[in-house]
């Protein structure tokens, strides 16, 4: 039988002026197993807390209830109180007496019922509170970045200057991402290579940081400060230690006609390629279902020009298994696909391009050596026009109902570089908004118009006409104006909506990380905690948890690093002891409580149990400590009630609800 | 007079709420100072999808007059996916009762976030002028008798 | 039936299964019982007859701890149950030798004495009549007529999960499955408390409806252990008292594979489906056509959900 001693808080006149405080106390000792009972001024003041100590030591109180304010205050106070008393911590409930009562009830006769109510309850579950005991956990002391753009790059470096190792893993050939596919950027016009190509650098030369360029993540498990990651190492064909990046394979290569990611398939590339001039590393990898010597088992000719004999035509996937305190997400975004948007004639007219595209066309290393022109038959444009939230703000299911964020700027930019380089071309630029919070944005958006002379207007395109003269026809309205608009057009540029890049929820998936509709990541608290995934050790940085610019992103790029190095500076790790736990001699091992657990916190074995004399070996089901963080989904779709969670269990919550309505 | 104070028909209300959104948005009306009637008696729970609908029909049977249950909005929960397996449990649960022959405004299920605090007393004030509209709850407590 | 046997007794003969789990006569011409054979001896008392409408998936959750195969006769809509076992690791798929049977639906003898006749010394099935001896004389009854309540909504004749089969099935779909509970909830509040108090009253707790069912399996219901503070033997007035059928439909919700096994076998004629029904009915109609057992793959809707899914609120809503 416990002894239970309940501490009734004045808070002043806070409780005390509509809770008759006293009255509570004195109730509260008609409770079985309450063997004291006591009011005063201040519980959570220092003397407050030295009465419940003493009251300890001296009635051998096993259990307390606080009635006080919200648990959300000062729960841990008292238990920590306790804790110097000699008692277990979670042997400690609060009943909310003022929050829930004092403050909001006028009549004290009310208020005092109430509160004697809520007491009753408290002590209802005190009584069946069990001493827990917070596991530990270690921390492998490695970080492990997913996706090498200025994200995963800027988290990286950031961790590894505090001095902890860390992995990137990115799927393409080199790290760099969309960044290195910018021309310049805004709102300080500078080239995106040359602020991007000394971090790229800094990241492959800096002895903690280890990337896996080609390389995607196969398998993840463990729980934080100790995940298990499969990273699958893509056959690269040439290998890292002899190539010396000469680049002669590539111009040897008789496969030329590759349509070049890099260059948004405006470009070709060879089959054995690097993707870019700046790649890192400068190794190139053999695209084998493009490479002859691998469709029809003939040619080898890099092999034969390759001096270093870097060529190795029978690598094969590789899998290293590594283990990581803390994995940031950093997977980055793609332009949406524009199939369902034909009024815009993207798929039939070369000269209807992406902005993403535009920035490849502007690029000295594009396929048009920077010159801007049709990409139709070469000629400079005279015309352009440039729509806005193509596919963004969208509520029709053909696009994203989000902001894009970045396009109003990047297409200002544009039309002031297009404006600058060729002041003959006319620009017009068509838009539902144009949005431009930021530091030095709205300046910036109006130097292209008041500067630049963009012709910028409200109104949406209807369609976009491929004429047989070449020209593209452009149907829009004007709605300040409210008038139609029909222009002709030479190119027509569109800010299409970015999506988190294709793989992202298969990554989410994997590392129980919750994702929203959209693929975005969803962060452990919108205001509070935005670079946090609700999965613990688990971080967000860049595009994948919503549309950014650049600095936004470094920004969250380091803030992910902190959090990342918080984790990792842990020795170890104190675990929620609120946890589910399952009976075994109860458990079907019917695996419906892992179908709804968020975290992957429930694993079944096989394991023999002795059922009262019955030996056998059942399938059971078994919570992990350190993933579970304690919601109570998997008590409620068990049938037989063998998960149950620890600190809320089914007779505490049951014993409450019998205590208030008795 | 002592005879009408007795008669006064004063509701049982449980009311289920998460810690992380609707717990707390019941705090600031307390702090707020937002007042709704003390009928209402708030269990804490880690999340809404804690809640099994046996706590629900527990509360009816020990003579509950109604029991409402507050979580984090769709989409915001502390556990990422806890409300909307809450949300078809208690679907299904509150269509059974009502099958059955129970009011339905005996039992409802309102999201509420922390920074709520109006909502979540607006609501109890709702929920409450529901229960007395409806008056005591007898089904429950006598299901199996026979007639 | 003859088939039956000598497929059964093949496999027996040959090693491939250790038992076999069918149907047995009974001391009555109308209640056979689930039964083990082991040898061809034992197989003497086999029966596969109208009356066979024992769902055998259950009995596979104790057959796969034992050694060997075991061979099961499921029809069609017992297969249901068996994948929704398999579904949740109950019962393994490599312990049983499934034979889907044949089934035109069965019969059901409550169904035979509502039309009043009564003391029954044999019945035979010819041509979709009932040929019933009695003491008093013959009679004969058409056999949809003696159909069990279920097989009025049958599942169809598809077997979901076998390894052989034997025997033709037939369709005897005729009634509209939610007919029942669309007429309760049509009823006024007082009416559908009325007609339950009325219904629940009735039960004696005899627990044959939890035994029977092949979702209601855990190896310990909540009402016989002390996690909930549900067992209270001794009060009679308790909550597991008043709340057990609703429940028990929540805990088989949404893997309920509606087999009628709980109707057929409550000794007070509760129409207990009522209540799984209208689960499966609010499920179809709010997340989607869901049959449990279909495949042993699909989440079961309970424990899956979408962002649009209905408020609770839609109960008041539509009325």
């Amino acid at each position: 039988m416990q002894r239970i001693g309940v501490f009734v808080c004045h808070c002043g006149s806070n409780i005390s002026a509509t809770v008759d405080v006293e009255k509570v106390a004195q109730m509260s000792l008609l409770e079985p197993g309450v063997v004291h009972a006591e009011d005063y001024q201040y519980m959570c003041s220092e003397a407050g807390q030295a009465r419940i100590t003493e009251a300890v030591k001296e009635k051998k109180l096993t259990g307390i209830v606080v009635c006080s304010c919200s648990p959300r205050m000062h729960e841990t106070t008292f238990r920590n109180a306790a804790e110097r008393a000699g008692i277990n911590p979670y042997m400690v409930e609060i009943a909310n007496i003022r929050e829930h009562c004092s403050w909001i009830h006028k009549n004290i006769e009310e208020g005092t019922e109430k509160a004697i109510i809520l007491a009753r309850a408290a002590i209802a579950k005190v009584t069946l509170n069990a001493p827990l005991k917070p596991g530990e956990s270690r921390v492998t002391k490695r970080a492990l970045v997913i996706g090498g753009g200025i994200a995963g790059i800027q988290t990286a470096l950031d961790i590894a200057e505090a001095g902890y190792e860390v992995d990137i893993v990115e799927k393409t050939p080199s790290i760099g991402g969309r960044m290195s596919q910018l021309d310049k950027t805004f709102p300080t016009l500078d080239c995106s290579a040359c602020i991007l190509t000394p971090k790229m650098v800094e990241a492959s030369a800096h002895d903690k940081i280890n990337i896996y360029t080609y390389s995607e993540v196969d398998q993840v498990s463990g729980f934080v400060g100790d995940f298990t990651v499969d990273i699958r190492k893509k056959a690269r064909s040439i290998n890292m230690d002899k190539c010396t990046g000469c680049g002669v394979c590539s111009e040897k290569c008789p496969s030329k006609k590759i349509s070049s990611e890099f260059n948004r398939g405006l470009g070709k590339r060879s089959a054995v390629y690097t993707p870019f001039a700046q790649a890192i590393p400068n190794v190139p990898v053999i695209d084998r279902e493009n490479c002859i010597k691998f469709k029809t088992g003939k040619c080898g000719i890099c092999e034969k020009v390759c001096q270093a004999g870097a060529v190795d035509y029978t690598q094969e996937d590789e899998i290293i298994t590594e283990k990581y305190g803390a994995i940031v997400v950093a997977t980055g975004f793609d332009t949406i696909k524009l199939d369902d948007f034909d009024e815009y004639a993207y798929n039939q007219s070369k000269d209807v391009i992406t902005s993403l595209e535009l920035e490849r066309v502007m690029n000295a290393a594009g396929p048009t050596k920077g010159h801007l022109e049709r990409l139709s038959d070469g000629k400079a444009p005279k015309n352009m026009v440039f729509i806005q939230c193509v596919g963004s703000r969208d509520v029709t299911c053909r696009g994203k109902v989000y902001c894009s964020k970045i396009c109003c700027m990047y297409t200002a930019k544009h039309a002031m570089l297009i404006r600058d380089k060729y002041p003959d071309v006319n620009v017009t630029v068509f838009y539902i908004d144009v949005r431009t919070p930021g530091k030095n944005f709205d300046e910036f958006y109006r130097r292209a118009v008041e500067e630049y002379g963009v012709n910028y207007v409200k109104g949406q395109v209807g369609k976009v006409a491929p004429q047989a003269n070449g020209q593209l026809l452009v149907q829009a309205v004007d709605l300040l104006d409210n008038k139609q608009i029909l222009m002709e057009a030479d190119m027509v540029v569109l800010a299409t909506a970015i999506e988190p890049e294709a793989g992202v929820r298969k990554i989410a998936t994997m590392l129980t990380a919750s994702i929203d509709t959209n693929n975005f990541l969803t962060e452990a608290h919108p205001k509070l905690r935005p670079v946090e995934s609700p999965t613990a050790g688990v971080f967000l940085s860049g595009v994948c948890q919503g549309p950014k610019d650049i600095p936004e992103t470094v920004a969250q790029a380091g803030s992910a690093a902190v959090k990342a190095i918080g984790l990792l500076a842990k020795e170890k790790l104190m675990t929620n002891p609120c946890t589910a736990k399952s009976d075994e001699l109860l458990c079907n091992g019917c695996s419906t409580c892992a179908n709804v657990c968020p975290y992957g916190a429930i694993t079944y074995e096989d394991r023999e149990v002795n059922d009262h004399g019955i030996r056998e070996v059942r399938r059971i089901a078994v919570v992990n400590n350190a993933l579970c963080q304690g919601c109570g989904a998997c008590t409620v779709t068990c049938p037989s009630g063998a998960m149950d969670l620890q600190g809320f269990s089914n007779r505490q919550i049951i014993a409450e609800v019998d205590a208030i309505c008795r | 007079m002592s005879i009408t104070a007795k008669t006064e028909f004063k509701p049982k209300i449980v009311a289920f709420c998460c810690n992380w959104c609707s717990y707390a948005g019941a705090d600031l009306a307390g702090s707020s100072r937002l007042s709704y009637p003390a009928d209402v008696k708030i269990i804490r729970v880690p999340c809404s999808c804690r809640v099994n609908p046996m706590f629900v029909l527990r509360a009816f049977e020990k003579g509950a007059d109604g029991v409402i249950l507050c979580g984090c909005h769709p989409g915001d929960c502390h556990y990422s996916t806890g409300n909307y397996y809450t949300r078809r449990r208690m679907t299904l649960l509150f269509s059974m009762l009502d099958y059955i022959g129970v009011e339905q405004g005996r039992t409802r299920v309102e999201w509420v976030s922390a920074a709520e605090g109006v909502k979540f007393s607006t609501t109890m004030n709702e929920f409450v002028e529901k229960i007395h509209s409806l008056g005591e709850n007898v089904r429950l407590g006598d299901l199996r008798c026979r007639n | 039936m003859q088939e039956l046997v000598k497929r059964a007794s093949e496999l027996l003969a040959d090693g491939s299964v250790a038992r076999v789990l069918g149907w047995k006569a009974g001391d009555l011409p109308y209640n056979p019982e689930p039964a083990y054979f082991e040898n061809e001896e034992q197989l003497r008392s086999f029966v596969y007859n109208g009356f066979c409408g024992a769902n055998l998936s259950k009995y596979m959750i104790e057959a796969s701890k034992l050694e060997g195969k075991t061979l099961v006769f499921l029809k069609p809509c017992d297969t249901y149950s068996f994948n929704q076992l398999m579904k949740e690791y109950r019962v393994d798929r490599e312990k049983a030798w499934i034979i889907g049977v044949g089934c035109r639906g069965k019969l059901d003898i409550e169904a035979v004495k509502r039309s009043g006749i009564k003391g029954i010394e044999s019945i035979s099935e010819e041509d979709g009549e009932l040929k019933i001896k009695t003491l008093y004389g013959d009679h004969s009854i058409s056999y949809a007529e003696a159909m069990l309540e279920r097989c009025h909504s049958c599942k169809g004749k598809e077997h979901r999960v076998y390894d052989e089969l034997i025997g033709e099935s037939e369709e005897t779909n005729d009634s509209e499955r939610f007919a029942g509970v669309t007429e309760i909830e049509a009823m006024s509040p007082e009416e559908k408390f009325a007609y339950f108090q009325k219904e629940l009253s009735k039960c004696i707790r005899c627990n044959a409806c939890r035994n029977v069912c092949p979702a209601c399996s855990c190896r310990k219901c909540v009402f016989d252990s002390n996690k909930f503070d549900s067992a209270q033997k001794a009060n009679t007035d308790s909550f597991e008292e008043k709340m057990f059928h609703i429940i028990r439909a929540f805990h088989v919700a949404g893997r309920c594979t509606d087999c009628g096994e709980c109707s057929r076998v409550c000794p007070e004629g509760i129409p207990l489906h009522l209540f799984n029904r209208k689960f499966m009915k609010d499920i179809d109609e709010l997340y989607g056509e869901f049959r449990a057992g279909e495949d042993a793959e699909t989440k079961g809707p309970l424990t899956d959900f979408t962002f649009e899914d209905a408020e609770p609120g839609v109960v008041a809503e539509r009325g």
